[in-house]
């Protein structure tokens, strides 16, 4: 339609910058907004993009081996090591089960062994770039199921080597299988590239490629550093490509040998804008891509495939997060978030297509199964955190709270992770009994190892703290991470319990001004003790005697607490009484910064300065007009 | 004339283990127009507020230093009070005049028998010759000050009873000068306040 550039750049960046700001702010992702996107621009809507879309997607297609590498830069070498078990056993089982259900669905409905074995492969792959941007998207990366759901991915990505190794093989018998990766080499050729190349990504890492950034960094060229980031990353994936490995495989690789070197940091911004628009381009083509034709005419056929397939993959994917024991709540995001048939199904289809595995008849429906898989992703995660997730959490916790026997220590408290192990240790140390809470199961397993009897539990609930001996204790030590549980555990305890003095954390000012507007008789900000020590510290290496830096710092602490104090009483004071108040204070913390007005800093300091002593003639006056007793009566 | 308002400044930095301060302070907590100030629970870290102490230093008549005798002086948060709040322009000096007229005086406790505290005992000084610093800064600032009140061996107190005596004493005295019942120069040029009898209105004259 338009083969010009420009224009069609023009096309698919105006799609993004209008779908995908409006998807985020309806809460569907920005996935879902580069695919609505696509679906918008291509053949079957508007009609501004046509076949030279696969172009755009084979292109595209690099913004998942950026994401990659990107994804390898944050995982350290050690972290890998650690996930092993969840990568082969997880992932092993995943796609095991997947290719046995699938291949024996397809056989169920007519396919032939061969064929179907190879349709179980092909859609046993999940969409490493939609899971991958939508879970680090709504922050969920990092939970436990997060990290299972990367480790299916990644051993996906690396069961494509065995599956393309195998795909020929299943070649219906006399036709003429076309291996488009490591044309006629013999088999032993093959796998001595793929270690040789595997190794030398891992050595040239160490060897020549820190020395070659060590060397652009001191040259100090922007551009130069970009234009070598991305050098590295297309390299890879080439010398990939040429050995008949995932190029995602290879930069991932290159990633986590990258991981603990110095230029993880710039590697990562220069490289995370380029992820970003390719990524996006690919999920626009996706889009773009699905044959609305082939949908109309068979409608059924191609939901069944959908739901089918994802039904199946589901229930494998459940199954084996429970196997390996995910909370239940990890197990829907894993079974949920992997249902779909993920982007290396068209590089799969295509492959078959070429090796005449099966034909176009059962292939066309596939790619629009799999494309409409992918654009029921975006749409499943947000039934999964609306829904799911909170129904899975709420009323059947992953483990039932522990139930506390006679508790009457005069402490308990609440959140025992960073902050309330230290408070718990000080009073540990001088035999104070506590009674502790904590609702991170893996915190209250590690703890009850070391000797530590933390009960599991939700400190918010009322007939916990009533079991927790809140009644006869004294003192209530609020130390949990999150700010609103922390607040509305506070609410609750003064509540029910009005005579029990709360010590509590606060996260930043606006919760500490929440928590004493709840009458919490102590707040602490929890950064401020350090950052005061390092201020202290800043004014010692500047030069400062050691107890002068404390004084000062400490003069400082005390206007500031006094200030903190008189906000939170004003808290409750109209809005212009307390934008009024708080412009004074910060005049007043201003006036404290200068040099020219010694008075707030000074005028106080005059025990060990003898200057206005040297000054006076007569330090002994009063004395030396005695007073008289009348006057002291 | 209306009743003098006193102010105890209290040092003890391990006021739990206290054997005599402790029970003397309890009998004196509940009077009225009495401030008790327990220095090392207000400043933990030594750092001493100074405007808050001058301003408590100016709304009482009468300020008693009540500490343990340590090393023959007092703990070392009273010396810092001193070096901080006793400042040149306010407490002395020109313009020091800020505590002209009041009355001071200790009120300690000493771990050996007071016949240590002679010529001849094996402390060699007197409790009031060793109390010179705190004579001559109460003259320095043009206080007046009053010879101590003090309760000798505070290592050999067992219980309440042991201390019965003094807490009656020292209630008896803090009430006197507050009241105004304290013959003051014979208060100034006695060798310990426990000398002078505070039974009655009439004896204390």
């Amino acid at each position: 339609m338009t083969d010009d550039v420009l224009t069609q750049a023009f096309v698919y960046l105006c799609a993004a910058v209008v779908f995908v700001p409006i998807a985020k702010r309806l809460g569907l992702g920005a996935v879902l907004g580069y695919l609505l996107a696509g679906v918008f621009i291509g053949p079957y809507a508007l009609g501004l993009v046509g076949t030279e879309g696969h172009h755009v997607m084979h292109f595209a297609e690099f913004g998942v081996v950026m994401m990659l590498f990107l994804v390898g830069l944050e995982l350290r070498p050690a972290l890998l090591w650690q996930l092993r078990r969840p990568i082969l056993g997880l992932g092993g089982a995943q796609v095991v089960g997947t290719i046995a259900l699938v291949g024996g669905a397809a056989m169920a409905l007519g396919v032939a062994p061969k064929p179907a074995l190879a349709i179980g492969m092909v859609l046993a792959m999940s969409s490493t770039a939609i899971v991958l941007s939508t879970l680090s998207e709504r922050g969920l990366l990092k939970t436990s199921g997060g990290q299972a759901s990367f480790s299916i991915l990644l051993f996906q990505d690396i069961a494509v080597i065995p599956i393309l190794a195998v795909f020929p093989l299943l070649a219906a018998s006399g036709a003429t299988t076309a291996v488009s990766q490591g044309e006629g080499r013999p088999g032993w050729l093959t796998a001595l590239l793929v270690i040789g190349s595997v190794s030398g990504v891992v050595l040239s890492g160490r060897f020549i490629i820190r020395p070659m950034f060590q060397f652009l960094a001191a040259v100090k060229l922007r551009e130069s550093f970009t234009a070598a980031a991305l050098l590295l990353v297309v390299g890879i994936a080439l010398l990939m490509q040429v050995v008949g490995l995932s190029p995602a495989l290879g930069t991932f690789l290159a990633g986590v040998v990258l991981a603990d070197s110095e230029y993880r940091h710039e590697l990562e911004s220069d490289i995370e804008p380029f992820k970003g628009l390719l990524l996006g381009l690919f999920f626009i083509s996706v889009g773009a891509q699905i044959d609305f034709a082939l949908i109309v005419d068979a409608p059924a056929t191609i939901a069944g495939i959908v739901a089918g397939t994802m039904a199946l993959k589901l229930v494998v994917l459940y199954a084996a997060a429970r196997l390996f024991r995910l909370s239940r709540a990890a197990r829907w995001l894993v079974a949920v978030g992997l249902a779909q048939i993920g982007e290396f199904a068209f590089v799969l289809l295509s492959f078959g297509l070429q090796n005449r595995i099966f034909t176009d008849a059962i292939a066309s429906p596939l790619v629009a199964a799999v494309a409409i898989s992918m654009v029921l992703t975006p749409l499943l995660f947000v039934a999964l955190e609306r829904w799911i997730l909170p129904a899975v959490t709420d009323t059947e916790p992953a483990r039932p709270h522990d139930t506390i026997e006679h508790a009457d220590t005069p402490v308990v408290i609440a959140g025992y992770g960073r902050f309330g192990q230290i408070v718990g240790r000080i009073l540990r140390a001088n035999r104070i009994p506590c009674t502790v809470l904590d609702l991170d199961p893996e915190m209250v397993d590690i703890l009850g190892r070391l000797g530590i009897k933390v009960y599991y539990g939700d400190a918010s609930r009322l007939d916990l703290l009533r079991a927790a001996g809140c009644d006869l204790a004294k003192l209530f030590v609020l130390a949990v991470d999150d700010r609103a549980e922390c607040t509305r555990i506070a609410e609750e305890v003064r509540k029910h319990f009005p005579h029990l003095l709360i010590l509590s954390r606060a996260r930043d000012r606006p919760h500490y001004f929440d928590l004493r507007r709840l009458g919490v008789a102590s707040v602490h900000r929890e950064t401020f003790a350090s950052a005061y020590e390092m201020g202290i510290e800043a004014l010692r290496k500047l030069g400062y005697r050691n107890h002068t830096a404390h004084r000062l710092a400490r003069r400082w602490r005390d206007h500031e607490e006094r200030e903190m104090e008189e906000l939170a009483q004003l808290q409750t004071a109209d809005r212009a009484t307390y934008l009024d108040r708080m412009r004074r204070a910060l005049d007043e913390a201003e006036r404290l910064m200068r040099d020219e007005d010694p008075v707030v800093y000074e005028e106080r300091d005059a025990a060990w300065d003898n200057e206005s002593l040297r000054a006076d003639q007569h330090p002994d006056a009063a004395a030396q007009n005695p007073v008289s007793p009348d006057e002291t009566a | 004339m209306s009743p003098r308002r006193v102010l105890v400044n209290f040092a003890h930095p391990v006021l739990e283990r206290s054997r005599v301060n402790r029970r003397l302070l309890e009998a004196i907590r509940d009077l009225e127009g009495v401030t008790v100030h327990d220095l090392y629970e207000a400043y933990p870290t030594l750092h001493v507020d100074v405007a808050r102490e001058q301003e408590l230093l100016l709304s009482h008549d009468v300020i008693v230093f009540q500490h343990p005798f340590y090393w023959y002086s007092t703990p070392a948060l009273l010396k810092q009070w001193q070096d901080h709040v006793l400042e040149h322009g306010w407490a002395y000096g020109a313009g020091g005049t800020h505590l002209r007229g009041k009355l001071t005086f200790n009120a300690l406790s000493t771990g050996g028998p007071g016949v240590a505290y002679s010529h001849d005992g094996y402390n060699r000084f007197t409790i009031r010759e060793l109390l010179a610093p705190w004579d001559q800064t109460a003259y320095l600032c043009g206080m007046r000050f009053l010879a101590p009140f003090v309760v000798h061996a505070a290592l050999r107190v067992r219980g309440d009873e042991d201390v019965a005596t003094a807490r009656g004493a020292y209630r008896r005295l803090i009430e006197a000068v507050r009241d105004d019942r304290l013959d003051l120069e014979r208060a100034a040029a006695a060798a310990t306040l426990n000398e002078l009898d505070t039974t009655t209105p009439e004896a204390a004259r």
